[in-house]
């Protein structure tokens, strides 16, 4: 995790030094605070690896010499199906619908999303499909 | 739900199965619901990433019909179709949102991205599903979206691609099309950032054993990068969208001046809106858009090239930094498409713009350098890879000629930028893009397109290409304005259109070769094999088309080419530090049931 980190880390560091150097010759509010933004995106998540990489080492997948049954046990769980994302996509899509033709097409869209959220989420604590 | 055990374990003699449900080698198309619901509660990300494709080259097939209106129209001078101006602005302005954002984003990072990036870097599958599938579904319905404008009264956007204010604004943009238009671009906003952070997530956290970050294909690579550029730029799009939308329906004065006065001081400027806010907001998306649109694809050609020359890829890491770099820089260029607005601060936009020719020019440096002495096989993939050479080149030449603010002010505005872009975007996302797509066709769908029926398509897309485009740098340099529909017949320019019309019409000519290839692929099917190309990275390890939960088995991993060691255990590789070729156990030889097929032509030119 210390490539990624190390990556993330240089993103925000090298957006915080173009944003120091576009301020100071140009006093522009947008691109000024855009690129601190930047250096935010970076350096948050940056850390926030950084310190997982140094409580955990290396991972299997971190070591050029890492034998393949290093990577022993269970990866993850993962749904074979699932109907809730697109129950969720089209209640979002009625939601900013009703923006352009009339805001009665929200009550049908909220209602889809809020079930399928919550369908979602029950499916991925019990496992199966629900 | 299912448990995934990591599959290297049963490469190694562990015995142990790695899907614990008993549908792991029946291949994804057999798994779980069949027929339309399978295309519609699948989160596999093979099923998603087909969805993906396909829906993006409707999109990319309705955009390309779009474009022979624009040329038919513009073929004489006064309008050979008689379009209206309402109609040409229409045209103009769908054919560019769709190519852009419904087509080559889309079928990069959604599409191929999707299929690939999981088999390439070991991974059962990406790292949020569910997600993954929302993402589609949210990139479905932008599109629709987008496309019901043209049945509403007041028809689909006008305002250009950029939709900048005051002209998107209610006074001069009415009406549903350029609302649809708006929230079109929300939905599939947050459809790209949910699948940006699912590749990194992905990418991060699901790598096999081994495959370290400096292991990884260079189209992977180029993958996180684009990610990383999609999570900074497409919040700021959504952002501006959103300001843009309560500008038009609720009153807030964010891009306009109208109306904005300081009570009892009527002359004085007050607080409120700046149009040039939303150029700042839209180009800050949009310059690393277009990286985001052309990283993708410098990743499909460097799998490609390597694969056809029969070379290992010529300066690794060089190419990962280069691509670092180009992210970076792209990023802190977004005013140089601002220019001619005298807001901005043109040193710093242009020396950053001008630098970014420095990594283009090393990965052009490492492409040849791949190539050279290789024994270069000329099928489809490569014919389309060494097109986007010369189309990127042209294009990248004449960027750097518009990062000079005096050319810059001289042709904002013209033909010349619309054949720069073209050039740009038509040699990264379409000749790249069906690269890539003749290249992992057999991977997909475990038979082959026809290799004589693709050449065909590459000579005339090639030819029709500069045909097309190289007029319209004279016609822009001769000053003909970009965005309009008539144009005067005493300056010369008619001539130079129509030969831009022919060339459009054959690129069309070759996209129908395209359908018919499908057709023929599907009715006559040559089968594919699991690696035809005698490829090298890990996605041509597994079967021809990949099994749910994509391996049953994983080679050792002790390069960034892991199929190619374990089907040419005895040919020499590339080192990457001391453990590259093997050790105790990962000693390079194909697994029992590793596919170890190897069926292309030519060997391994010997490095060093």
């Amino acid at each position: 995790m210390k490539t990624e980190s190390v990556l993330l880390l240089a993103i925000g560091l090298i957006f915080g030094m173009v944003a120091v150097v576009y301020w100071a010759f140009s006093y522009e509010d947008a691109g000024f605070l855009l690129l601190i933004g930047t250096c935010f995106l970076g350096l948050l998540p940056g850390l926030y690896y950084y310190y997982w990489y140094r409580r955990t080492g290396a991972r299997p997948e971190d070591r050029d010499d890492a034998e393949i049954a290093d990577g022993a046990g269970v990866v993850d769980a993962f749904p074979d199906s699932s109907i809730w994302p697109f129950l969720i996509g089209m209640g979002a899509f009625l939601c900013l619908l009703a923006f352009v033709f009339g805001y009665w097409l929200a009550f049908p869209g909220i209602a889809l999303v809020v079930s399928a959220v919550t369908g979602a989420t029950a499916e991925s604590r019990r496992g199966g499909n629900v | 739900m299912t448990d995934v055990v990591n599959p290297a374990l049963a490469g190694t003699g562990t015995g142990l199965p790695h899907v614990t449900d008993d549908h792991a080698e029946t291949g994804h198309e057999a798994h779980g619901p069949t027929g339309i619901l399978k295309w519609l509660t699948s989160t596999d990300h093979k099923v998603i990433g087909l969805s993906y494709m396909i829906t993006s080259l409707v999109m990319f097939y309705l955009a390309g019909i779009m474009a022979l209106v624009i040329r038919a129209q513009l073929a004489t001078p006064g309008g050979a179709l008689n379009l209206s101006f309402a109609q040409y602005n229409t045209l103009f302005t769908m054919h560019g949102s769709l190519m852009l954002y419904l087509f080559a984003g889309p079928f990069a990072f959604g599409g191929l991205a999707n299929y690939i990036v999981p088999l390439q870097v070991g991974a059962p599958d990406m790292a949020f599903p569910r997600l993954n599938a929302l993402s589609y579904w949210l990139y479905l319905t932008g599109s629709i979206t987008m496309m019901l404008g043209f049945v509403t009264a007041s028809g689909a956007a006008q305002f250009g691609w950029v939709a900048y204010p005051p002209l998107s604004n209610a006074a001069n943009s009415p009406g549903a099309g350029a609302d649809l238009w708006i929230m079109a671009l929300v939905l599939t906003g947050f459809s790209a950032i949910f699948t940006g952070v699912n590749l990194v997530s992905t990418i991060f956290y699901l790598r096999a054993p081994g495959m370290t970050m400096f292991r990884m294909p260079i189209f992977t690579w180029n993958m996180l990068v684009t990610a990383i550029l999609i999570l900074i730029a497409f919040p700021v799009l959504t952002g501006a969208l959103v300001m843009l939308f309560c500008d038009r329906h609720f009153g807030t004065h964010i891009y306009t001046v109208a109306g904005c006065h300081i009570a009892g001081h009527p002359g004085l400027p007050a607080a409120c809106g700046v149009p040039v806010l939303y150029q700042h907001l839209f180009w800050f998306f949009g310059h690393p858009e277009v990286y985001i649109l052309a990283l993708p694809f410098f990743g499909i050609v460097t799998e490609v090239i390597p694969v056809f020359s029969r070379k290992p890829v010529f300066g690794y890491k060089g190419m990962v930094f280069a691509t670092l770099s180009i992210a970076a820089l792209s990023t802190g260029v977004w005013a140089h498409h601002m220019f001619t607005t005298g807001v901005v601060l043109l040193p710093f936009f242009s020396l950053l713009s001008l630098l970014i020719a420095v990594p283009t020019g090393i990965k052009f440096f490492n492409w040849i350098g791949t190539m050279w002495g290789g024994q270069i096989l000329f099928n489809t993939p490569m014919l389309f890879s060494l097109g986007f050479l010369f189309a990127f080149l042209m294009g990248g030449v004449t960027g750097v000629m518009l990062a000079s603010p005096p050319i810059d002010f001289f042709t904002h505005d013209t033909y010349f930028v619309v054949a720069h872009f073209h050039q740009v975007l038509f040699g990264t996302a379409v000749f790249a893009g069906f690269a890539g797509l003749y290249y992992w066709y057999p991977k997909m769908f475990g038979r082959m397109l026809r290799d004589g029926l693709g050449k065909w398509h590459f000579w005339l897309t090639f030819i029709g290409f500069w045909l097309t485009f190289m007029p319209q740098y004279y016609v822009g340099l001769q000053g003909m304005p970009r965005r309009v529909a008539v144009y005067p017949s005493n300056l010369g320019w008619e001539v130079w259109n129509q030969l831009s019309t022919v060339g459009a019409f054959m690129i069309g000519l070759g996209f129908f070769l395209l359908l018919v290839n499908f057709v023929v692929s599907w009715r006559n099917p040559i089968p594919a094999g699991d690696n035809p190309w005698d490829a090298q990275t890990l996605e041509w390890y597994t079967t021809s088309p990949p099994p749910h939960h994509n391996y049953t088995h994983l080679p050792p991993i002790r390069s960034e080419r892991p199929t190619w060691d374990a089907n040419h255990p005895d040919a020499r590789t590339i080192r990457h530090g001391p453990h590259a070729n093997g050790n105790a156990k990962g000693n390079g030889k194909p697994p029992p049931g590793g596919n170890g097929s190897s069926g292309g032509a030519g060997d391994e030119v010997p490095v060093g």
